[in-house]
């Protein structure tokens, strides 16, 4: 067992967990607030990896830009932009008509919008696999020696920055301001909280935007990295933030951080140790597992059913 | 003119109109409007455009439809009612029943093959859907790996001839027992959830079925998949010529060689095991465990506060759900000779789903029709086979919103007083 390979491992685990901690704040927050799975999540997430790759492509291409900075800003925030009017529309056409109805009609009507937002990218955009150009390309870095060496690229850093930036002033938005606290309210007592003048079909709004919003930076973030997606990206990766936001206690913000972690790490570690088949199976197995035994994840609160 | 309600206000009306087409061209603008062509991009600005301008009019019409007497009575929906309806006539049409059965087995006597294929595909999704409306529609448990039960009835056949040497007429009830067996397996663990949780298990589960199918190359032959030998007919094969010792049908029979009997002969039992398990399904509502299964969706813990035993009620729902969606694997294999692992994927289960939705979540006669239309509708219009998915999703999400019990939704019968 070589050291520098394990440490390769965490590396790459970290920049993952990154990624999928990002995506889970969408499923945790939504889950919170009106107790849905937003099954059309991951299509959100695969519809900002189409943003970034077209804002790319419009600035470069078409505008004749080269520098690498402004658009990586620009696109970011356009990026966020689209996406979370994605977000909002999601939920105001497929989700808000459903307020207060039987159980099973959210989830249908989510999976329903999944596939919906799945083929009308497959349609405008072709079914091909697409791509964008390297922007970031320095030398990575290497720790170790000739041979055997831990090697971080610069976008992996940029990610973990980036991602961690993104949740430092997701926390903040949600623990120190006037809409954070209408959030946190209307997730414990959506009755309570609209008596007391919290307009709580806006804030469910929101949550989705914000939602939205995290996702953006994921997809911008991943597909700099990546390079190329289709348009079925959003289902493998929604499903594994989704295991994310469970492991780490669905509803809790830093759980989904922190379970975004551990599922990354966890499945490279998988990967590069056990069998990289099976990666995927590794991951549905632990959401599975996870549900199963303990439903409530690491940092989430035991769920009462009340009669 | 239409008389429209008194709250109804044509600027309001228009202005609200305008918002959701702005809203909209802003939506459809990058994806639609700027097309990736390689890492440049191409316009496609009247794109944008025109779907606002569909926005538009279908805001406009929903207003319409929403303030006017016509309107309301044809398309609003009555809401978000229990789904127990009673009636109180047993049996009014049977005779149009004998007459649709007797027309379904006469079919493919003067059917061309290709409407023949047509009619095997469409009938497998009467029996997927009828399986899957037994977990969802009526115990009411969201099953979003409904197709790995499919899965195991398909490789079942697959594999048990190359393996065990199984034939058709013998792969039917095994794999029926080996899907029902692995129903109450998969539902073991999930007694205790519900709704979502649920959903996402079992989809996790399907999934992992499918991976395994896919990656366990040297038992399923992964990716490339297995292949299904032919069904034979009393020993008679029906394939061009016969294996050692056997005798072609339609040899036997003096016939000249044509690929349609085999299909005749899948279609026939096929539409047998339909007819039966629609008897079954009607059949069972009736009785205490279908009505258990019923108050279960309603409320689980009243009924278990009843005293009805819910591991039973569940487990039951779930292997008689995989049992029927196992045959309908094996049928797929025999109508398909060959099977592989992308013939079992999510959208597969979606796609099923959407038929029990479509149908009327519990109702049979509902999911039956569902299922003949939505197989049958794209082969009619192969222009459209593009937007495919994209009209299911669209679909599920209005039915949900406007119609959340189906098109048809189940009516209860009630007891006679004699």
């Amino acid at each position: 067992m070589d050291w520098m390979i394990i440490l390769q491992q965490l590396v790459n685990g970290l920049t993952l967990g990154a990624i999928y901690g990002l995506i889970a704040v969408g499923y945790t927050m939504v889950y919170g607030i009106i107790g849905m799975i937003n099954f059309a999540h991951g299509d959100i997430y695969m519809v900002s990896a189409y943003l970034t790759a077209i804002c790319i492509a419009v600035f470069m291409s078409w505008w004749g830009w080269t520098f690498v900075p402004l658009i990586l800003v620009l696109t970011l925030i356009v990026v966020i932009l689209f996406t979370s009017l994605y977000g909002w529309v999601v939920e105001r056409v497929a989700y808000r008509p459903l307020r207060g109805s039987q159980r099973l009609a959210p989830l249908i009507s989510a999976i329903g919008m999944s596939l919906v937002l799945q083929n009308y990218v497959q349609i405008s955009q072709s079914a091909r696999t697409q791509g964008v150009p390297s922007l970031i390309s320095g030398h990575p870095l290497r720790i170790g020696s000739e041979q055997n060496f831990v090697q971080i690229t610069e976008m992996q850093i940029l990610i973990v920055i980036v991602a961690f930036l993104s949740m430092a002033v997701l926390s903040y938005i949600i623990q120190a301001t006037a809409l954070g606290r209408a959030c946190r309210a209307t997730q414990q007592d959506r009755v309570m909280a609209s008596i007391l003048g919290i307009n709580t079909d806006k804030i469910i709004s929101i949550v989705f935007i914000i939602g939205a919003a995290s996702a953006a930076v994921a997809g911008v973030l991943v597909t700099l990295n990546y390079g190329t997606f289709d348009f079925f990206i959003g289902f493998v990766t929604g499903i594994k933030a989704f295991t994310a936001a469970v492991l780490g206690g669905i509803g809790s913000l830093p759980g989904a951080m922190l379970g975004g972690l551990i599922l990354g790490l966890a499945e490279s570690l998988f990967s590069g140790f056990v069998n990289t088949d099976y990666k995927d199976v590794f991951a549905f197995a632990l959401l599975v597992l996870v549900l199963i035994f303990r439903p409530s994840g690491l940092l989430g609160k035991p769920e009462v059913e009340k009669v | 003119m239409l008389d429209v309600d008194a709250d109804f206000s044509t600027k309001q009306t228009i202005l609200d109109a305008i918002l959701a087409a702005l809203i909209a061209w802003l939506f459809f603008l990058p994806i639609t409007g700027v097309l990736l062509d390689g890492y440049a991009v191409q316009s496609a600005w009247h794109q944008p455009f025109v779907l606002a301008l569909i926005v538009f009019y279908a805001r406009c019409l929903i207003a319409i439809i929403v303030h006017t007497d016509l309107g309301k009575r044809l398309f609003v929906g009555k809401g978000h009612y229990a789904g127990v309806e009673v009636v109180d006539k047993t049996n009014a049409h049977w005779h149009w029943l004998l007459v649709i059965v007797a027309i379904g087995f006469v079919f493919p006597f003067f059917s061309s093959k290709y409407w023949l294929t047509v009619a095997i595909l469409a009938l497998i999704y009467v029996l997927l859907g009828l399986g899957l409306n037994v977990v969802v529609g009526l115990a009411g448990l969201l099953d979003l790996g409904f197709v790995a039960f499919y899965a195991v009835g398909a490789y079942s056949y697959a594999l048990g001839s190359e393996y065990l040497g199984l034939g058709f007429w013998t792969a039917l009830p095994f794999a029926a027992v080996l899907a029902a067996s692995f129903g109450a397996i998969l539902g073991f663990p999930v007694l205790r959830m519900h709704g979502d949780y649920l959903a996402i298990v079992t989809l996790g589960f399907g999934e992992i079925i499918r991976l395994i199918l896919n990656n366990w190359t040297a038992f399923t032959g992964g990716p490339n998949g297995a292949s299904a030998p032919l069904p034979t007919l009393f020993g008679l094969e029906f394939s061009r010529r016969a294996k050692q010792g056997g005798t072609p049908f339609h040899d036997y029979f003096g016939l000249d060689y044509s690929t349609i009997y085999r299909y005749i002969l899948i279609y026939l039992v096929l539409f047998l095991v339909v007819c039966v398990m629609t008897m079954v399904v009607v059949r069972l509502r009736q009785m205490p465990i279908g009505r258990a299964w019923e108050a279960l969706r309603e409320d689980e813990t009243a009924c278990r506060s009843l005293g009805i035993n819910h591991v039973v009620v569940k487990l039951s729902a779930f292997s008689m759900g995989a049992m029927v969606g196992g045959l309908a694997g094996v049928f797929f294999a025999a109508y398909q000779g060959f099977i592989n692992p992308s013939s079992f994927t999510f959208f597969e289960s979606a796609l099923i789903l959407a038929i029990v939705v479509l149908g009327g979540l519990g109702s049979v006669v509902g999911v039956i029709i569902a299922a003949v239309v939505l197989t049958i509708l794209p082969e009619l219009l192969r222009e459209f086979s593009d937007y495919r998915v994209l009209i299911f999703g669209m679909s599920m999400v209005l039915m949900m919103i406007w119609r959340p019990r189906g098109l048809l939704p189940q009516r209860r019968q009630a007891f006679r007083r004699t």
